[in-house]
């Protein structure tokens, strides 16, 4: 697939499935192939190339990111291997900037595949919660790139923010209820103020290819 | 005012009523005794300088400088001094000396009039949600003036340099200081262009239009320039951040927009001001050459970017005087507010752009300061900051509506109706012209929504108004008619569009800001989101706006941190330190709301036990503790508790000033009784076993050491109870382990000693390994918890063997 890009008409294809632009696709395409290495696909290692990244606290879930199935639009879950063009592009395309023209519904629905994608990220088992371990987990990462951190600091901000949750998802809790982790429409409540779609984008347009990476 | 005066009255409003009353009574010796002064000055200067001097003596906030004058002309008659008496019979028991106390107490009159008015208009709800603040304060001065006039008095004018020195900068310092910089600098592009571009053709579209109307015979307006329209133009087209404030935050309008036109009125005072220069200079000149006008634009950047550089040296230099000011927590509000005014004053000294100095110090200080200032004086500061710019806005707005009065004026329909429709037009035309050219842009479009409000909100202010009073009669004759132009166009732009701009924004459902407080789930998400992004950009390998931001946030970190920030806290990530001060507010909050609290809610909290670990079997193991470890908890405790009564005791004025903790405290002690009462009731429902929520110590464990105890939820914060003395028998002590790591949850049942000193602050267990369920005093108790509730833990000696008692292990 990944190969058959300069046929245009799979270009088209391509643009219409994930709403980018010919020129965004190309441009896209450039940089999939830089960090390929000119291959067909992309795996985990292929990552390593970007040195920008390196200093990423979440790097990791990035990059894991892009190989989940559940990102993917493919039903079923877990892990892949490789990733071709078409899956790099479907996974961009949940960083596409919204569109003056869309409605109300178009809207939300753009809102929630984002948000959707986000929680992907949190929720790593795919269960549907994003539990306390995995909140810790989160926590930890976005600390990860201090020196100083220690664990206990991390650990208790995401038990805070857990607390936090239950008590705005849940509101009132008797002492032996359990709060077995945020669901997604918890987690679409907790980002209620957090103007998702104005800031959940990226701006694909005027890459400069870059030296240093290939 | 009388008539709003009396439509209070009727109703148990009366209390505004009283205060508008006592206001006027209030100025009323102040006119009184200026009348008994002006006359022997009358009589001993010539009646002609009597205007040029005291046009605006009556009140001394106006124009201290002529009243210095005056008070030396006349000492003689008034002064009792000793030197003095013998020209005297006896010596005055009682005597009347206006003329010593006569600048101050003017002054603080009439910033308590403004104080008045504004405690009025906010207890009568109806009237202050129709009308925005700026226009009743208008109003109110309008009619004082009309009141002083009355009495035959010359009303004060709003004189520039009081109001450039004095009123502008707490204003806009406050602004600065609070500037939403996350906001602001994801809409720089948009406000700069909005700023500058948009002031520069506002300002050549009103005065090329206006010198056009002036050249229509018969309107009588011939006589002036196309440079004195230009200069009129630049006056009024400048959009006022204090109007724009007063309005925009009553109408809680959504940040972008706010921050848009907000951000707008801040920047364009660089143009403003080179344009107001630019002309005035030139108006001298008999030509004006291509060289003039170069130099004009290139002095627009040394305005703006010198003004820039001068708030921001002087905000290095206050953050690294904060690193030092530990000892003397005292005064470290003050170097907030002398360098902010110090990067003011310089930058007007060169006349540079002092507001853009002001807001460069107070954002680049800010940061650093308040990593070094204790919690208590950032409480302070954001509290005069608030204070001062309130007090400020009021004064300016009664000063406005006075000097309408006051002033001298010259209507002219022609060129008056001329000004104020193209001041509207070419706003609406600005806008739309520069956010079709900006949408290409922005991945955020604005909407015509927006673009309406933008263009609806450019409101004028006080500052055209002060600029245009700076113009001198010698070059600009019709500065009357300059004035009553710029008064109208101020009045119509607060007054309809102000009143209106609140109905249309519900009309138009323009989307509102959302009043949720910031909670640490929201500081979470947004810093994932932000290296999330970071990190898509690198992958698709564009540098943009999230990659500099990255590699700016490194450069803080590794560098400029560590200079300017004293101690541990350099090295604190960012969101660590978010949660520290999310805690302390906390913290504060619930102690302050404390005596009040509702005792349900701090049963439904949600606790650490209700949430769901999921290693865990659903069902809780509680292994007893070992006999060991319960001794050795148990003197931990005892050691602690013992610390903590001795740090009450020896508590003082030094210690209260360094400790951001000790207020609360202080508070608590304060509350104890109250905090009593509700012990009891407490007390029944820790003594069902089901609950194992709160016992006392552990929610004075809580407040002092545990952030998370608190919610967010105002509800649930009412804890404090906190607060509360163990004066009851003691609740169940639980002793509750979750993993093999111990967390002890324990009550400490207090000895009637203790009782006494009332607090049991934390209880600190150094040695005693990591926890997972943080609600436990047992988390509280490890290691890196001490870091966060550092402000409270004072290690100390000398177990007290009274206090021993209780730790009773919740066994199952």
């Amino acid at each position: 697939m990944g190969s058959a890009h300069s046929v245009p008409e799979e270009i088209q294809e391509l643009a219409d499935k994930t709403g980018f632009t010919l020129e965004q696709i190309e441009h896209l395409h450039r940089r999939f192939k830089q960090i390929s290495g000119d291959q067909q696909t992309i795996r985990k290692e292929s990552f390593d190339r970007i040195p920008d990244l390196e200093f990423n606290p979440i790097r990791s879930k990035i990059v894991h990111a892009f190989f989940d199935k559940r990102n993917l639009r493919q039903a079923s879950d877990g892990l892949a291997e490789e990733i071709n063009f078409e899956d790099f592009l479907t996974i961009m395309s949940y960083f596409r900037p919204m569109e003056m023209n869309m409605d109300e519904e178009q809207l939300d629905h753009f809102r929630k595949e984002k948000l959707k994608f986000l929680f992907h990220m949190y929720d790593s088992d795919n269960d549907g919660k994003i539990t306390l371990q995995e909140y810790r987990k989160v926590v930890e990462e976005l600390l990860s790139r201090n020196p100083h951190l220690e664990k206990e600091s991390a650990r208790s901000i995401a038990d805070g923010a857990m607390m936090e949750a239950a008590s705005i998802c849940v509101g009132q809790m008797e002492p032996d209820q359990v709060y077995e982790g945020i669901t997604f429409e918890d987690f679409l409540k907790m980002w209620q103020g957090i103007d998702i779609d104005t800031k959940m984008h990226v701006r694909f347009l005027n890459m400069e290819p870059i030296a240093h990476c290939h | 005012m009388q008539a709003k005066g009396s439509r209070g009255a009727p109703s148990l409003r009366a209390v505004p009523f009283l205060f508008l009353v006592a206001a006027l009574l209030g100025l009323l010796p102040l006119l009184h005794s200026h009348g008994l002064q002006s006359n022997p000055m009358m009589a001993s200067e010539p009646p002609h300088h009597y205007p040029a001097i005291i046009s605006g003596s009556e009140p001394g906030v106006i124009t201290a400088a002529p009243l210095d004058v005056s008070q030396e002309i006349r000492p003689l008659p008034n002064h009792s001094s000793p030197g003095h008496a013998k020209y005297r019979k006896a010596f005055p028991v009682l005597g009347i000396d206006y003329t010593h106390v006569r600048i101050p107490f003017e002054i603080s009159l009439w910033i308590l009039l403004a104080c008045l008015m504004k405690l009025g208009f906010h207890v009568i709800p109806s009237v202050s949600s129709i009308v925005p603040e700026s226009c009743l304060l208008i109003v109110v001065g309008l009619l004082v003036g009309g009141l002083i006039k009355g009495v035959g008095e010359s009303p004060p004018i709003l004189k520039s340099d009081i109001f450039f020195l004095f009123l502008l900068p707490p204003i806009i310092l406050d602004a600065g200081y609070f500037l939403p910089l996350r906001q602001f600098t994801e809409n720089l592009g948009t406000i700069l262009i909005f700023a500058v571009v948009g002031t520069l053709w506002n300002a050549f579209f009103l005065g090329g239009l206006m010198y056009a109307v002036c050249q229509i015979s018969g309107t009588g307006l011939n006589d002036i320039g196309l440079l004195a329209n230009l200069l009129f133009g630049s006056i009024i087209s400048a959009v006022d951040p204090v109007a724009v404030l007063a309005v925009f935050e009553e109408i809680h309008i959504n940040e972008l927009l706010h921050i848009l036109v907000f951000g707008e009125s801040l920047l364009n005072d660089a143009v403003t001001v080179v344009l107001y220069h630019l002309f005035e200079e030139f108006a001298n000149f008999e030509q004006v050459t291509v060289t003039d006008i170069i130099l004009g634009f290139l002095s627009f950047f040394v305005v703006s970017l010198g003004g820039v550089f001068v708030g921001v040296i002087y905000g290095v230099i206050a953050a690294f005087t904060s690193r030092f000011t530990s000892h003397i927590r005292v005064i470290e509000p003050l170097f907030v507010f002398l360098y902010s005014y110090m990067a003011y004053l310089s930058a007007e000294l060169f006349h540079l752009s002092g507001i853009m100095a002001l807001i460069a110090s107070g954002v680049v200080m800010r940061p650093y300061v308040e990593a070094n200032i204790s919690h208590k004086s950032h409480t302070t500061i954001k509290y005069f900051l608030k204070m001062w710019s309130s007090v400020s806005e009021t004064l300016i707005f009664i000063f406005l509506g006075v000097s309408t009065v006051a002033g001298r004026h010259y209507w002219n329909w022609t060129f008056i109706i001329s000004t104020l429709i193209f001041c509207l037009i070419a706003r609406v035309l600005g806008v739309l012209g520069l956010t079709w050219f900006i949408n290409k842009f922005r991945i955020v479009k604005l909407t015509p929504k927006d673009q309406f409000i933008i263009a609806y909100g450019g409101l004028r202010g006080a500052i055209a108004f002060s600029l245009g009073y700076l113009l001198d009669y010698e070059h600009f004759g019709m500065r009357d008619m300059f004035l009553t132009a710029i008064i109208t166009v101020i009045f119509f732009t607060v007054f309809v569009q102000g009143m209106t701009i609140r109905p249309l924004v519900d009309l138009l459902a323009v989307k509102k800001k959302q009043e949720t407080k910031r909670s640490i789930n929201e500081e979470i998400h947004t810093q994932f989101l932000d290296h999330l992004l970071t990190g898509i950009e690198d992958i698709c390998g564009h540098y943009g706006h999230h990659h500099w931001k990255d590699k700016l946030n490194r450069f803080n970190k590794k560098y400029v941190k560590k200079c300017l920030i004293a101690g541990e806290r350099s090295k604190e990530p960012q969101l660590i330190a978010f949660y520290h001060k999310m805690e302390m507010k906390q913290a504060i909050e619930l102690v302050e709301s404390g005596g009040l609290g509702k005792i349900p809610s701090a049963i439904s909290t949600v606790s650490m036990q209700n949430i769901n670990p999921k290693t865990l079997p659903v069902k809780r193991i509680l292994p007893a503790l070992s006999k060991d470890k319960e001794e050795e908890i148990r003197k931990i405790l005892r050691n602690n508790l013992q610390k903590t009564r001795q740090r009450l005791r020896s508590y003082n004025r030094h210690t209260l000033v360094a400790d951001p903790y000790e207020e609360a405290w202080n508070q608590m002690l304060l509350r104890r009784q109250k905090a009593r009462q509700l012990e009891q009731k407490i007390n029944n429902y820790l003594t069902v076993p089901a609950h194992k929520l709160d016992s006392p110590t552990m929610s004075r464990a809580r407040i002092g050491s545990d952030p998370l105890a608190y919610e967010p939820k105002s509800d649930s914060g009412n804890l404090p109870i906190i607060t509360v003395d163990p004066a009851s028998p003691q609740s169940p002590e639980s002793v509750d382990l979750v993993n093999e790591e111990l967390k002890g949850m324990s009550c400490l049942p207090p000895s009637p000693e203790e009782d006494e000193e009332g607090l049991v602050m934390r209880v600190k267990d150094p040695s005693s390994p990591g926890t997972d369920d943080v609600f436990t005093p047992g988390a509280s108790d490890s290691p890196s918890n001490q870091r966060i509730m550092r402000c409270l833990s004072d290690p100390g000696p000398q177990p007290e063997p009274e206090e021993g008692e209780p730790f009773i292990p919740k066994g199952k």
